[in-house]
This record gives C-alpha cells, sequence and structure tokens, in this order.
C-alpha cells in the first residue's frame, strides 16, 4: 500500500469531491493562489479553476452561511475555516443555523454542508490560535463531528462525510498534515460513527481522538517495554460517539483513561467518561482517569506551552499511577 | 538654523529613529526565528514604518494605540521598550507580557498600547470600547485603531464603524492598505478595494486616503484628522496606501506577488524616501543619518543580549493571570 501523509490524503480527498460532483466546490481563506494556510488545497486552484476553488474575504460567518444557503439549494459546498479558532466568528451560522434547519423546517430543509476546520495547539501560536472546539461543536444536536487521526481514516471518513445530508464539522490537527500512513489505491470509505482500535492491548484503555490517539500510540510503545499492554480506541468521530467500542474495550482491560488535547474542564472527555461510568462501572477495576490540556489559555513560550498539552510522558505516567505499576 | 527649523529636525530625525529602528528589529527577529530563539507565527513590519511612526507620532502620550498581530511596529512607535519586546519573541520572563503572549500578542498598557490582537479584527470592536471610556470619562485622550484591507472584510469592521459614527466617539481607523490579506489580493476580496477611504461614506464618516510610504504625507494627514477627532468631531478614516516588503509570515514566500509589484514598492522604501529628502533639502547631513544608523545597530544588539541573558519564566507561571476574582 503506497504511504502518503495526511495532508496529501485530504487533498485526494478534496479533488475526489470536486471530479465526482459537479456541483460541488470549495470555498475558504487563501486557498486561492496561496495555496492553503496548511497547503492542503495546494494545486486545486490552478487545475479547478476560481469558481469551484472560492478564495473568499476573510468573512467566517458569510462563507459559512453561503455554504449553508448554497446547499440548501441543492449545491455541495466544503467550507474551509483556516483554523478552528476563527470559527467562532461563524458560530452563530454553524450552530444556531446550519445544525437547526432540518429539525426546524420539520425535515424540509437539508443542509450537506463539510465544514473543515484546523484544530489543535503545540504550535507555539499562543493563546488565541492554539485551541480545540470540536468538544464544544460536538454537543450540538444536528451537527456530525469528524476528527481523523491517520491519513487513511481522514480519507475514509472525508468520502462518507461527502454522503452525508447534514452539516458536518471535519476537524484536522495542524499537526498531523505531515504524519504518514498507508491508503490503498482502490476505493474504500470508514462508516462515520465508529470508533477504530487502533492498538489492541490488555491492561488499559486510553480513548482518544485526532493529534491525541498518536500521542497514545506513543505512550503504548514504551509502555510495552514496562510490561504494560495498553489498548488505543480512536474515537475518529466525536458525534456520532461510538461507545460501543469503548465500552468493549473497557470490558476487556478494566482500566480506561480518557486523553484529550483541550482543557480538561468541560472538555467532551468529560462526556465520555460519564457514558462509561454510565454503561460500563461493573467493568471497571479503577475509576476512570482523565488526562487533558491544563486549565489554562495556550501559552506562547515553549517551556511554558509543553507543560500546557498532554504528551507521552504524561500519559505514561497517568497509566503507571492508575495500574499501580 | 531657527528654532522652528531645529524643533522639525529633531521631530523628523526622532522619526527616522523609530524607523530604522524597526526595520532593524524586524530584520533581527527573522535572524532570531531562524536561530528557533523565536518560534510561532512571525509577522513583520518591514516597509510599513511609515503609517505606524507618522500616526503614532502625532499622539501624545495619554492616547491609546490598539494593534493587530502585525504589532512590533506599532508597539515600537508608541515607545515600547525594545529589550522587553526582544524578550517577548524569545519567550523569556522579562518580556511584555512575560513570555506568555508572543509576537503576536504583545502588551503595554503603561505606554498605552493596548495590544496585539491576533484574531482579525478583534481589536476594531474593542476600539470602540477604549473611544467610548476615554470620551465619557477621560476626555483628554484618543483612540487609534490599526487594521489591515483584509480586516475590512469581517463584519466586525462594519458593526464598529457604525458604532463609532452614531456615538461620536474619539477615534481615529487607520487602514494599513498593503494590498493583501494573507495571500489573497485585495482586489478580490474586497468590493471596495481602489478606494477604501470611501468605505466611510457609508458610516457618514470623514475620510481620507495617503500615500503611506511618505512619513510627511502621512504625518500631515494623521494631525489633521487627529486634530478633527479632538475637537468633538468624531472618529475618521485614514487610509494608508504601503506595501509589506516580506511575506505573510515568516513561513510565507509571497510566491503570489508579481516581481515587478514587489520592486515598485521597494523603490518606494520609506526609509530611503525618507533619507533621500533630507538630504536633499538639506535638513539633516548623511552623517547625522549614520549615526543614527550606528545607534540602531547597538540598540538591537542589546536588545538581543537582553533577551538571551533573560531566564524563562517559571512553571508555575503557567497558573498566573487567569482570573484575579475580587482578590488582590
Ligand atoms: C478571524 C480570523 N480569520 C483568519 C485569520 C488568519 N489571518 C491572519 S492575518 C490574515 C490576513 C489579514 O490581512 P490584513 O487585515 O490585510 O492585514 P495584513 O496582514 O496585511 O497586515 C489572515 C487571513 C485570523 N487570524 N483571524
Ligand atoms: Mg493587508
Amino acid at each position: 500500500m503506497p504511504e502518503i501523509n495526511y495532508r496529501d490524503a485530504m487533498n485526494r480527498a478534496l479533488r475526489e469531491a470536486l471530479d465526482e460532483n459537479e456541483v460541488a466546490y470549495i470555498i475558504g481563506e487563501d486557498i486561492g493562489p496561496y495555496g492553503g494556510t496548511y497547503a492542503v488545497t495546494q494545486g486545486l486552484y490552478d487545475e479547478y479553476g476560481p469558481s469551484r476553488i472560492k478564495d473568499a474575504p476573510l468573512s467566517e460567518s458569510a462563507i459559512v452561511g453561503a455554504g449553508i444557503g448554497s446547499a440548501l439549494l441543492g449545491m455541495k459546498p466544503i467550507v474551509e475555516i483556516m483554523t478552528i479558532n476563527f470559527s467562532l466568528l461563524a458560530m452563530d451560522q454553524i450552530v444556531n443555523h446550519a445544525a437547526k434547519l432540518r429539525y426546524m423546517s420539520a425535515g424540509k430543509m437539508e443542509v450537506p454542508l463539510i465544514i473543515r476546520m484546523v484544530t489543535g495547539g503545540g504550535a507555539q501560536l499562543g493563546a488565541t490560535h492554539s485551541q480545540n472546539f470540536e468538544g464544544w461543536y460536538a454537543s450540538v444536536p444536528g451537527l456530525t463531528v469528524v476528527a481523523p487521526s491517520t491519513p487513511y481514516d481522514a480519507l475514509g471518513l472525508f468520502r462518507t462525510s461527502r454522503a452525508m445530508r447534514d452539516p458536518v464539522i471535519f476537524v484536522e490537527h495542524a499537526m498531523l498534515y505531515s504524519v504518514r500512513g498507508d491508503v490503498p489505491e482502490e476505493h474504500y470509505s470508514i462508516p462515520i460513527g465508529m470508533a477504530d482500535v487502533k492498538k489492541s492491548g490488555d491492561d488499559v484503555t486510553i480513548v482518544a481522538h485526532s493529534r491525541m490517539v498518536n500521542v497514545a500510540m506513543g505512550a503504548a510503545q514504551e509502555l510495552e517495554r514496562m510490561g504494560i499492554s495498553a489498548e488505543i480506541v480512536d474515537l475518529r468521530s466525536l458525534r456520532p460517539l461510538d461507545m460501543d467500542t469503548v465500552i468493549k474495550s473497557v470490558e476487556k482491560t478494566h482500566n480506561v483513561i480518557v486523553l484529550e488535547e483541550t482543557w480538561k474542564t468541560g472538555g467532551f472527555g468529560g462526556e465520555i467518561a460519564s457514558q462509561i461510568v454510565e454503561k460500563g462501572f461493573n467493568f471497571l477495576d479503577s475509576p476512570v482517569m482523565r488526562i487533558g490540556g491544563e486549565d489554562v489559555p495556550a501559552p506562547y513560550t515553549y517551556v511554558l506551552e509543553g507543560l500546557a498539552f498532554p504528551d507521552i510522558e504524561r500519559v505514561i505516567n497517568g497509566v503507571r499511577s492508575l495500574l499501580g505499576r | 538654523m531657527t528654532t522652528e527649523q531645529q524643533i522639525v529636525k529633531d521631530q523628523v530625525l526622532r522619526r527616522y529613529h523609530k524607523m530604522v529602528l524597526i526595520r532593524e528589529f524586524e530584520g533581527e527577529s527573522y535572524r532570531q526565528y531562524m536561530q528557533k530563539n523565536i518560534r510561532g507565527f512571525l509577522h513583520v513590519y518591514s516597509g510599513q514604518e511609515a503609517v505606524g511612526v507618522g500616526i503614532i507620532g502625532e499622539l501624545e502620550p495619554q492616547d491609546y494605540v490598539i494593534s493587530h498581530y502585525r504589532d512590533h511596529g506599532h508597539a515600537i512607535a508608541k515607545g515600547s521598550d525594545v529589550n522587553s519586546l526582544m524578550a517577548e519573541l524569545f519567550g523569556k520572563s522579562t518580556g511584555t507580557s512575560r513570555g506568555k503572549g508572543g509576537s503576536m500578542h504583545l502588551f503595554d498598557v503603561e505606554k498605552r498600547f493596548m495590544g496585539g490582537h491576533a484574531i482579525v479584527a478583534g481589536q476594531i470592536p474593542i476600539a470602540v470600547g477604549l473611544a467610548l471610556a476615554t470620551k465619557e470619562i477621560d476626555k483628554k485622550a484618543i483612540v487609534v485603531c490599526f487594521l489591515g484591507d483584509g480586516a475590512m472584510q469581517e463584519g466586525e469592521f462594519h458593526e464598529s464603524m457604525n458604532l463609532a459614527s452614531i456615538w461620536k466617539l474619539p477615534l481615529l481607523f487607520v487602514i494599513e492598505n498593503n494590498l493583501y490579506g494573507m495571500g489573497a489580493d485585495v482586489a478580490q476580496t474586497l468590493a471596495i478595494h481602489d478606494e477604501i477611504y470611501k468605505i466611510a461614506n457609508g458610516y457618514k464618516m470623514e475620510s481620507a486616503k495617503v500615500d503611506g510610504m511618505d512619513l510627511f504625507e502621512v504625518q500631515d494627514a494623521g494631525q489633521k484628522a487627529i486634530g478633527l477627532i479632538r475637537s468633538g468631531e468624531g472618529p475618521y478614516l485614514l487610509e494608508a496606501q504601503t506595501y509589506r516588503f516580506r511575506g505573510h509570515s515568516i513561513s510565507d514566500p509571497a510566491k503570489y506577488r508579481p516581481e515587478i509589484e514587489v520592486s515598485y514598492w521597494m523603490s518606494r522604501d520609506p526609509i530611503k524616501l525618507l533619507q533621500a529628502r533630507l538630504i536633499k533639502e538639506d535638513i539633516v547631513t548623511q552623517e547625522e543619518l549614520d549615526e543614527i544608523h550606528k545607534v540602531v545597530e547597538n540598540e538591537i544588539v542589546e536588545a538581543v543580549n537582553f533577551a538571551e541573558k533573560s531566564p524563562f519564566p517559571n512553571a508555575d507561571e503557567l497558573y498566573t493571570n487567569i482570573v484575579l476574582g475580587s482578590g488582590e
């Protein structure tokens, strides 16, 4: 299987979307001659031209709104919001409009819209540019929130997102773009709402999504050397949330850590932890442990930023203290 | 030389000094970025110096300035200490925000430099609030809000223009039109790109356009606008036509800009234009200018030394300055 990086997988996913549906278009800031801030749309503008690749003004709210309106009338918009931090300027369109129209119109309207956004911290961009809001979106009924961690998942889940007749928030982590992985030439797709066991293990389950899956995998490798076998469950989507896979894993390992990058207070990990308690309490040998970001705005300086986000070391320490080994 | 000529000369030399200081500070920050002493995003002000220095030079110390992420130049023009600014970029505890803010989030409240806001257009509504407070309780100060052509595309800009106008606030909007947002040509993204200043008409606000590469033009236009604002005429919008000499940020090679466009604007380097004029009009001698460059060189060396020698913040600072509550 050919190995490509996450960025190229997304680029391929976007090309397919444009090739397979003539009313599909991409809209976003600096996706034209600039090639996209994270170069995901590189080359598309030259190939598909300005009407398929709409280089938008700095107008997050209007860009999303235009996506909604054109989706209502049958177009297939793919909106790129440069980073999830800027999606706050479009939150009204996303939460009050895109997510609600099917319901409020008793199913007479539908918004088949994909909104891609780059999430996450860790690049020393400081407090306004290092946030993860996918958990917020995941609490909104009417939205689907997908957050792949590998190139394979990114392409497979994007294909399924395109088939959705409702708005999808498609979350890509800035630090994942250069991560490589196997992606077959043949067609495949991945159903939304199915978590994936990225590594199987017996002693402890680590539940994560997006970049934190990689952190968990890194920790699991080192734990293996210490004789501790961790199972990594990659949620892949936060809404719908595949708790069955999580519970099945907990039933096997009896210990679980919920890992996420964002602030622990109000983080989506709290939702997962409480569902584990609701549905799998009897399987547990130890309390559900949560590892998340520190409850602080992201600092710029690396000496502090390094302390603000979960890393491999913190996960290893968490596992060891949970298991008492 | 008459006293009046001497005053003019001193003033222009001070401003020349600031412009050179900004240019060299930015050049050095690039070098330090390459050595990984500075990280994250870095947006430099090179090419736009006459705008910040010309406008801020016309302000009084009590006046407020607020800006976006391309903020080093505005902070220096407002009087921030370059040692603390460099230390901030290095992420050190002696930085303006003790290393917590970084390049895009500079603040210097003592100098009444109110940031350093990295969400595009985010500073504009705040400027309205600053101007509201200066009008209602301070009564002496005015507010200058710097923003880019790209920021005009956000709703927050339009909401703020309207509010400033209906409240007749002492607020100067300075649009630094450098022809591009990040990589998008403003001609493609802004309906009124070729006569930006006229957008004020829709808000019944006075406005003008000025050559942002010419310090004298900028300061004259600034003086006029600020005079009107101080006399209670309400807000004013000034469009300064300028150009950024580098990419949007350090990671941007700026391939989307035609070479002849770049070289045209480079030929209008605000520092070189000023230099030529000062010499030609016999206002200063080449030696006087050379002396300024020497002084600046030392200032930059000292700033880097200071930043290098300064300690990083302690780990417990991760948790400070989040919420004070009603505590001390
Ligand atoms: C709300 C928001 N959207 C997008 C960005 C990313 N971004 C940062 S600067 C910028 C371009 C802004 O251009 P302009 O206002 O003209 O200022 P300039 O950089 O030219 O000085 C963009 C798109 C952001 N920081 N905030
Ligand atoms: Mg601009």
